[in-house]
């Protein structure tokens, strides 16, 4: 298949393995911050074709993950009332809140539905003038720009009925919040080629050039993995720091300032609890004074609800890689996928179920 | 009737103080398998033919039902009648929408038992087929279900013998639901079984992999896609006579990997055999539309229902004429060799990655989501 085989080449990928190979003369730790990246390292076996000498930590770039626990009661409090129909993105359904997941509120009678796209939601809406349809708005700059299309579109149509539940998050403020702490041991890192196919990468300059490390822009494929590792590590050894970009067929240093655009008429940036790590300064976006109306907090009146996470559950330092998740001493026992303590347990991105469903116990 | 936390049957209900003193005798002592402070209710995740499904059949049904038949955990039944033996096996279907690219509802019940029945290495007789309609069922859909399923049975050339039918009151089905169950004839000679998985058999697949859940998902969740995929909805009991014929006894495994797909059916086999599987993925069929379909929701097609595909797992020495049948019939064109049962890592499934890397493939756990990003 056109665009993907390409990138999964095994004689290329065993090329890039030995070039690292030949190229690692120290130990170094490298994050790469998307879910998505973390999964595809495990599911082909990445993680343990590199030499030992180069330590992954898993980041969190989990959409899923990172949707503090009041926001899933939130979601739980909204789709139990019988006038809404509760769309969400598939992974978001069974992330536990402190009492129920919204498959659980689903099997319970919830009109909970699942969508592929925030527009289908809109749709909905049009469709079902009589009830309230409600978007579960999660996600990092990748989700916003279709969010935000969500929210304009049903302004433009003079929806009544239709809100979004937001909870976005930013890619930047995350990378500072990592290099700033005092535990911090992340040397170079895999930024996300998805988010600064939206973004650009100019946002990334500054903290390369304020904190000394390289990031390099990296795509999903398995060739794309290796190669952004490989040009990682060569900056490491050389000692250079600053931005480099391995997704140059889909990322440019400006981005897609159509969607940019879009963004920044609906949404504000704001501050925002992540779970499992706390709140981060300006790592978020919500809704701007003038969308109010769509805002699904406001029309149900969920802004009181608060919530307790699960005390095993050592997300916030697998998050911040601190941890690995075979380390936690929940995993694989109390916490699974069918059971999950935490959300990086949930997503298929979170970094306990990859190593759970790829058998890294 | 409910149960109180005991799983002694309340009173109330119907009444019945006898039924209730057999149910007491039988259940005294017994709690719920299923913990209630895990599943109080029912999750669609325990019908997804993976790890929840799996706990239901252990925990609940054969540790209540046990007896040794059922306990070979077979896609159907091998009883001795006579001097012959008897498959006997029962599905239920439930799909949405009834209608979709490449099949009905109809023609799906009639396959999905013909097809477990094959899996026993067993040459269908008869089926059964009941039907549970919602009040308001169009009648013109159910008789182009009931055509669809004579069609299926005709070609199949085995006949619809019995069958029943209940009428529910508005929203308490979706439409109609079928249930069928068939019998089949085990020639002499056979001996198909999960159990006979063992180190140095070779695993085989009759074609490309996960066509009917992307097709169904297709028209239930309205994606659009360029082309239009059909499902794979197959009777497989003439491709089974034909890698019977050539390999016999020789033949120890066949599964159709539907709910849960390959890995799932994979998976249940590594653990009845206590083997492990080795499995190269670019080795596997998969369909440049549905691999292409699963990219884009994030799915592993690993993961996705097949309704006409059969896993066999073989002797070493005639994996190789297997391969030359199935290719050489019209629903195993596509047939590939895909791996093999080994020593290490007895009730695992270990596959090799396109790029070479190594990963395990544990069975679906709950139901497959589509990724946010």
């Amino acid at each position: 298949m056109r665009f993907v085989d390409e990138y999964r080449n095994e004689a290329d990928a065993q090329r890039l393995v030995q070039a690292i190979n030949r190229l690692v003369t120290r130990p170094w730790t490298i994050m790469e911050i998307c879910g998505g990246q973390t999964h595809t390292l495990i599911k082909f076996g990445i993680d343990q074709m590199l030499p030992a000498r180069v330590t992954l930590i898993h980041g969190p770039g989990c959409p899923v993950c990172v949707t503090p626990i009041e926001l899933i009661d939130k979601a739980v409090a909204i789709a139990r009332r019988p006038e809404v129909i509760f769309t969400s993105f598939g992974d978001m359904l069974r992330v536990p809140g402190s009492e129920a997941d919204l498959l659980a509120v689903k099997a319970q009678g919830g009109d909970v539905r699942m969508v592929y796209s925030p527009l289908d939601a809109v749709k909905l809406a049009e469709r079902n003038p009589d009830r309230e349809v409600v978007f579960f708005a999660v996600g990092f700059e990748t989700t916003a720009p279709g969010n935000a299309m969500s929210v304009w579109q049903a302004k433009r149509l003079g929806l009544k009925n239709y809100s979004i539940l937001c909870s976005h998050v930013l890619v930047p403020p995350a990378i500072e919040a990592i290099l700033s702490s005092p535990n911090n041991i992340v040397q170079g890192f895999l930024a996300a080629g998805h988010v600064c196919t939206v973004m650009g990468y100019w946002e990334y300059e500054p903290i390369a050039a304020r904190y000394r490390v390289p990031i390099v822009v990296t795509g999903f494929e398995p060739l794309d993995l290796l190669q952004g590792l490989h040009m990682t590590l060569k900056a490491l050894e050389e000692g250079r720091v600053g931005v480099e970009n391995e997704y140059a067929r889909s990322v440019t240093r400006e981005g897609n300032t159509a969607a940019q655009k879009l963004m920044q008429q609906v949404f504000e940036v704001c501050d925002r609890q992540w779970r499992g790590i706390g709140m981060i300064p300006r790592s978020g976006y919500r809704l701007r004074p003038e969308f109010a109306a769509f805002d699904a907090e406001r029309r149900f009146a969920v802004e009181g609800v608060t919530a307790q996470e699960s005390p095993l559950c050592i997300a916030g330092q697998i998050l911040q890689g601190m941890k690995k998740p075979n380390q936690c001493s929940a995993f694989g026992k109390l916490c699974t996928p069918e059971h999950p303590l935490g959300a990086p347990m949930v997503s298929s991105e979170g970094a306990c179920a990859a190593y759970y469903q790829y058998g890294r116990a | 009737m409910g149960t109180n936390n005991a799983g002694v049957p309340m009173s109330g209900g119907r009444g019945d103080a006898e039924m209730a003193d057999v149910g007491a005798s039988l259940l005294a002592g017994l709690q719920c398998p299923i913990p209630l402070s895990d599943y109080p209710t029912v999750t669609l995740a325990h019908g997804g033919g993976g790890r929840l499904t799996q706990m239901l059949i252990e925990r609940m049904f054969v540790p209540a039902f046990a007896n040794p038949t059922l306990d070979m955990l077979h896609d159907g039944a091998i009883l001795q009648v006579g001097g012959g033996r008897l498959a006997f096996s029962t599905d239920s279907f439930v799909v949405s929408p009834l209608f979709f690219p490449g099949g009905d509802i109809g023609s799906l019940a009639v396959h999905g038992t013909v097809n477990d029945l094959a899996m026993c290495g067993a040459q269908p007789l008869a089926l059964s087929s009941g039907l549970i309609l919602e009040e308001g069922l169009p009648m013109q859909d159910l008789w182009r279900i009931v055509q669809s399923m004579q069609r299926a049975a005709q070609r199949v050339g085995v006949p619809i013998v019995t069958g029943d039918t209940k009428v529910v009151d508005r929203g308490k089905a979706d439409s109609v639901f079928i249930n069928t169950a068939g019998i089949g004839v085990i020639a002499e000679g056979i001996d198909v079984s999960p159990r006979r998985a063992r180190p140095g058999d070779v695993v085989l697949i009759s074609g490309e992999i996960a066509v009917h859940g992307i097709a169904v998902m297709s028209v239930r969740e309205g994606l659009e896609f360029e082309t239009t995929l059909e499902s794979d909805s197959a009777p497989l009991h003439d491709l089974v006579a034909s890698i019977l014929a050539v390999a016999g006894d020789r033949v120890h495994v066949l599964r159709d990997p539907t709910r849960g797909g390959v890995s799932s059916a994979l998976n249940e086999l590594a653990g009845q055999a206590q083997v492990g599987i080795r499995l190269d993925e670019a080795a596997i069929p998969i369909g440049d539309a549905v691999r292409g379909a699963c990219e884009i929701l994030g799915l592993d097609p690993l993961y996705v229902a097949n309704e006409g595909k059969c896993l066999v797992i073989v002797a070493r020495d005639q994996a190789d004429a297997v391969l030359a049948a199935m290719r050489s019939h019209p629903l195993g064109r596509q047939a590939a060799i895909i791996g093999e049962v080994v020593d290490d890592h007895p009730g695992k499934v270990v596959m090799r990655s396109r790029i070479g890397g190594l990963r395990v493939v544990d069975m679906l756990s709950g139901e497959q989501l589509p990724r946010i990003c």
